[in-house]
């Protein structure tokens, strides 16, 4: 489903990045980054406003002609990014959700996982698995 | 004991009683192991049990704040802290949050968990041992804000067992 899953820390520094097509791995970073901008926005405005915009998942943050690209973030300043590819017609937003459920609880797993120091980058096989089912 | 049975009735979903006291026991050893190693100084040394609470609450506040909306500000943290928070790991909420909007924050917990075994309500006789078993549960605060964008220090302070107060103090930039 997914193409490309990212994880991003509080400083915006890549905590993971994985994409399906290792080979165009260049192009996906960039649209993560692209998007940290969007998701800084979308956040900044959640303080201002007081009502609608409390949930974590922060919805579509952009789309091209190939790619969708959908934002999350934690309470805690961490973003995920998921890139899904546009053709992919029958995906709901309900689904995507899921998927960043999922990844959530992953991420989870590995910051409660006592060797890893909070702020590295993620080396978890635990992690990996969960990543590669999102993009099955 | 009756304490605990209250409990398991208004936690929805909670396991056996086992459990609670397994992180009494664990929290008492890892006191007794931290004590005993700074005995060579003459002050206590309660900074490295601190830094574990610091690291725990880093750690688990990514887990407990997963299924809650994000945070309006800082007051709506601090909120959480005192019910959801507090909820789950001593399985009630602070009885009274006092604040003066300008970064101070007092949590008032008349019967806390930890210090709730230690001889009867009002008994003066362990008070000066009580730091020990709050300075974990000050790091536990202080971990957790911190990642959750709140900087700040946490004092804790007992007057009369079982009844403390945590001052969360804002470290404004």
């Amino acid at each position: 489903m997914a193409v490309c899953v990212a994880v991003i820390g509080k400083d915006n520094s890549p905590k993971y990045i994985k994409c399906v097509d290792e080979t165009n791995a260049l192009q996906f970073h960039y649209k993560v980054h692209t998007s940290i901008d969007i998701v800084e926005e979308k956040l900044n405005i959640g303080t201002k406003t007081v009502a609608d915009n409390k949930e974590l998942f922060l919805g579509m943050l952009y789309s091209t002609e190939e790619y969708k690209i959908f934002g999350y973030a934690t309470n805690t300043k961490i973003k995920f990014i998921i890139v899904l590819q546009s053709s992919n017609a029958t995906l709901r937003d309900n689904e995507v959700r899921m998927m960043f459920r999922k990844l959530h609880i992953a991420y989870a797993n590995v910051v409660s996982d006592p060797f890893y120091i909070p702020g590295d980058q993620i080396k978890s096989r635990a992690f990996d698995s969960a990543v590669s089912e999102i993009m099955s | 004991m009756k304490h605990q049975f209250v409990d398991g009735k208004s936690v929805p979903g909670a396991k056996a009683e086992a459990d609670e006291c397994l992180f009494e026991y664990l929290h008492g050893e890892i006191i007794n192991y931290v004590v005993s190693k700074s005995k060579e100084s003459s002050e206590e040394d309660l900074s490295q049990l601190e830094w574990m609470g610091f690291s725990v609450g880093y750690r688990i506040i990514e887990r407990l704040t997963r299924e809650m909306q994000r945070f309006k500000d800082e007051l709506d943290i601090i909120k959480f802290i005192c019910t959801d928070f507090w909820n789950s790991l001593y399985h009630k909420q602070v009885d009274n949050l006092r604040t003066n909007h300008h970064g101070v924050y007092v949590l008032h917990d008349n019967e806390f968990r930890l210090l709730a075994k230690i001889g009867k309500a009002g008994s003066r006789q362990y008070l000066c041992e009580s730091p020990r078993l709050l300075a974990f549960t000050c790091g536990l605060l202080r971990g957790s804000l911190a990642n959750l964008g709140v900087a700040c220090t946490v004092k804790a302070e007992v007057t009369a067992l079982p009844s403390c107060k945590f001052n969360v103090e804002v470290q404004r930039m």
